[in-house]
């Protein structure tokens, strides 16, 4: 128990001395109208076509409908969400240059650290900007650019507009339209051709206020045959009221090139996490999603890759984890389209103390995507008898020499399982741990050194937390 | 006394029902450390259930009696607490359980119950040495814990887990039973291995056949729910020639003597 003692002790610190008490340089109020959104622009001097693009967002937000499927959202009041809400903190690629409190929760979720060890760049954003922003010197020779969506707004306005909101646009659907109207920092990473980072990027997220929303906004760029690894971080500390976050993340995988988009979503659990992740993979191109759902309230985010050149490649594999009250609704989407295209889904979930997985999954091989080979594997375990796992992939074949796989498994960790590892010696908590980690661990593996320690500690926490 | 079971009755958890359901009866039991115990009885007799009970398998609730170990009862212990102990038992059809790799769990395991007394690198040579002497490549820790080993693989796992795990009174729940001669001496040399080492053994078995590679210090007919008669290993042997007609089930005890082997 003594290991379980002290991960609860964390787990505690994590909960309430993350809170982050900043006083923020501007807070404009809740509610949703054309007044706040020409505040958010001027607030950041934008030039006119994307305060146009904001207000273009808003109006195709204001006639979209509800989607009628994914988690219940009748406690998320959007005219309650602060949208916008700008940190006392000039962005800086020098920690020593950021705000002490707010530094100091991200030394907490050593990010410093991590940047020093085994990070090629690294972007942190604290509520609705990103404050900081850093890549080696010696990458950013090779051409490789790492900025914040804003700063590409005035530096490479000509190309930005060739691949902002054109994956994911803003008529989409109601929360890219609310996205695309409202959205405030994140990343913009571009790799030239043949360059091949040696070590991952990262931005990490965290939020500092009550009743806030975070509306970030990420486009990578991996030119022909460059190769990059990038890793997405975010958590809160929890409040009474709810919180939201509408990402979006555009990728656009060239010829030849790879692209690996590491996610580990550890948000508090008062956040609806309402994502959109989308990529796009020219010939030969190799898309790999990597996700980690394990913190918020609700969750809805299915990562997809469009496999548009012939040869190109997408996998997919993701572990969700639904606690008590948590309801995680995740997925994944790939559409074939060139020929010899191949793909790869390995989705697991868990859920125990009454939570709720859920998988949805699209997989589509259209008529002219010939010789494509696909696999979809999606399996739930329960922990116990309170929790739910559903799985709806969908499949569409639409020519005839195309060879897919599907598998899909919901089990149940059994007592006389338990049973066993206890009469071993193991606790109650020690064997449902033991089992949940060997679950995980085809994600685990894909994951570098230290986030695999974090995966596993995490689940430890979420066990603990879950058993009692 | 290592091990006391005193007029012990259990039942399933789940039956409300009291009387009928019983399925252990006022079972006796007394083992001293270091001696090796035979239980002998038919199929539904309750033999695995005496295990599963020893053990404190919530599937099963004692109604009444005691068991002690070491001289305090256990009744109120929890399973893994029972194991902290020194008490182990191994599993007729051991479960399967994806995902958790065998020397994970022995690793596990052997920490939790001996703490930090050996440095990894001699459990792991340790853990070899025992896959060689069951015979099977050392692959076979790699793998995931008795998901798709045969009957013999199975056996062979939990007899290696007990040697590793050096508990001071193993149960074996049937361990002899679906092996072939080859398997079953492999596997009956490591029980005596770890008698060597001091252990008490409370072996449960439909056959005398095991009985033929070991010293055992009692045997026990085990009938409808209690122990209906004691002897030694000639006991054994008698009950596989003329089975168990000669206790009398329902009565308790037949015109034997209850104790031969006073």
């Amino acid at each position: 128990m003594e290991l379980n003692e002290l991960l609860y002790e964390l787990k505690k610190k994590e909960e309430f001395e993350l809170k982050v008490d900043v006083k923020p340089e501007m807070k404009l109020p809740a509610g949703l109208n054309k007044e706040l959104i020409y505040e958010i622009s001027a607030a950041k001097n934008e030039p006119a076509w994307m305060t146009e693009h904001r207000i273009k967002s808003f109006e195709i937000f204001e006639k979209w409908h509800e989607p009628n499927w994914g988690v219940e959202r009748d406690e998320l009041n959007l005219s309650k969400i602060v949208p916008y809400v700008k940190p006392n903190a000039k962005k800086t690629n020098n920690w020593e240059e950021v705000p002490q409190e707010i530094k100091v929760a991200f030394d907490k979720l050593g990010i410093p650290e991590a940047e020093r060890k085994y990070l090629a760049g690294v972007g942190a954003q604290f509520d609705s900007e990103m404050i900081y922003k850093n890549i080696k010197e010696e990458l950013k020779k090779l051409g490789i650019i790492f900025i914040d969506i804003e700063t590409a707004v005035k530096e490479y306005p000509d190309l930005l507009k060739q691949y902002f909101m054109k994956l994911v646009p803003p008529t989409d659907n109601k929360y890219a339209a609310l996205h695309g109207a409202l959205w405030s920092g994140g990343t913009f990473l571009y790799v030239p051709k043949g360059v091949k980072v040696p070590l991952p990027l990262q931005s990490y997220f965290l939020f500092g206020n009550p009743g806030g929303g975070q509306f970030e906004h990420t486009v990578i760029i991996a030119d022909e045959g460059s190769e990059v690894t990038y890793i997405e971080g975010c958590t809160a500390p929890k409040y009474d009221v709810v919180n939201l976050h509408v990402g979006t993340v555009e990728v656009y995988v060239n010829k030849g090139a790879k692209l690996k988009y590491l996610t580990m979503q550890n948000w508090s659990k008062n956040m609806f996490n309402l994502e959109i992740k989308r990529a796009i993979a020219e010939e030969d191109a190799v898309m790999t999603w990597v996700s980690g759902s394990f913190g918020s309230y609700k969750t809805m985010v299915y990562p997809a890759t469009i496999l548009k050149g012939d040869n190109s490649v997408s996998d997919n594999i993701s572990i969700s984890f639904a606690g008590p009250g948590q309801h995680i609704d995740t997925g994944s989407k790939v559409i074939h389209i060139g020929k010899n295209t191949r793909s790869t889904v390995d989705a697991r979930s868990i859920s125990i103390g009454g939570g709720w997985s859920f998988y949805r999954g699209l997989l589509k091989i259209g008529e002219k995507a010939e010789n494509s080979k696909a696999s979809v594997s999606c399996t739930g375990l329960m922990i116990d008898n309170k929790s739910k796992s559903d799985t709806v992939p969908i499949i569409e074949v639409l020519n005839a020499n195309s060879d897919v796989g599907h598998e899909a498994k919901i089990g149940r960790i059994k007592d006389e399982q338990i049973f066993y590892l206890m009469s071993r010696g193991l606790s109650e908590l020690e064997a449902k741990g033991l089992i949940v980690k060997g679950f995980i661990q085809p994600v685990v593996q894909e994951l570098p050194f230290e986030y695999a320690i974090e995966l596993n500690r995490l689940v430890d926490m979420e066990i603990e937390s879950s058993i009692g | 006394m290592l091990l006391e079971v005193k007029d012990l009755y259990a039942k399933l958890s789940e039956n409300e029902e009291e009387a009928e359901k019983m399925i252990l009866k006022g079972v006796d039991l007394a083992i001293a450390p270091g001696e090796v115990h035979v239980i002998m009885g038919p199929n539904g007799s309750g033999k695995s259930t005496l295990a599963n009970v020893i053990m404190g398998n919530p599937r099963y609730t004692v109604v009444s009696g005691d068991i002690l170990f070491e001289g305090e009862s256990i009744l109120n212990l929890r399973t893994d607490e029972r194991a902290q102990k020194g008490i182990m038992m191994t599993f007729q059809n051991p479960y399967e359980i994806e995902g958790v790799k065998l020397d994970q769990l022995l690793l596990t395991a052997y920490r939790k119950l001996h703490g930090e007394d050996k440095t990894f690198f001699q459990l792991d040579k340790e853990m070899k040495k025992l896959v060689d002497d069951v015979v099977l490549p050392h692959e076979f820790l790699e793998r995931f814990v008795n998901l798709g080993f045969s009957g013999g693989e199975r056996k062979k796992g939990e007899i290696l887990q007990a040697r590793f795990l050096r508990p001071k009174l193993l149960i074996l729940d049937e361990i002899d039973s679906g092996l072939d001669v080859d398997a079953l001496r492999i596997v009956a040399s490591q029980i005596n291995e770890i008698k060597k080492e001091g252990t008490s053994l409370l072996i449960i078995t439909h056959y005398a056949r095991i009985l033929n590679y070991l010293d055992v210090d009692k045997v026990h007919v085990y009938v409808s729910g209690k122990v209906a008669m004691t002897g030694d290993k000639n006991l054994a042997y008698e009950v596989e020639e003329t089975g168990y007609a000669i206790v009398n089930g329902e009565n308790g005890v037949s015109d034997l003597s209850k104790d031969s082997s006073k």
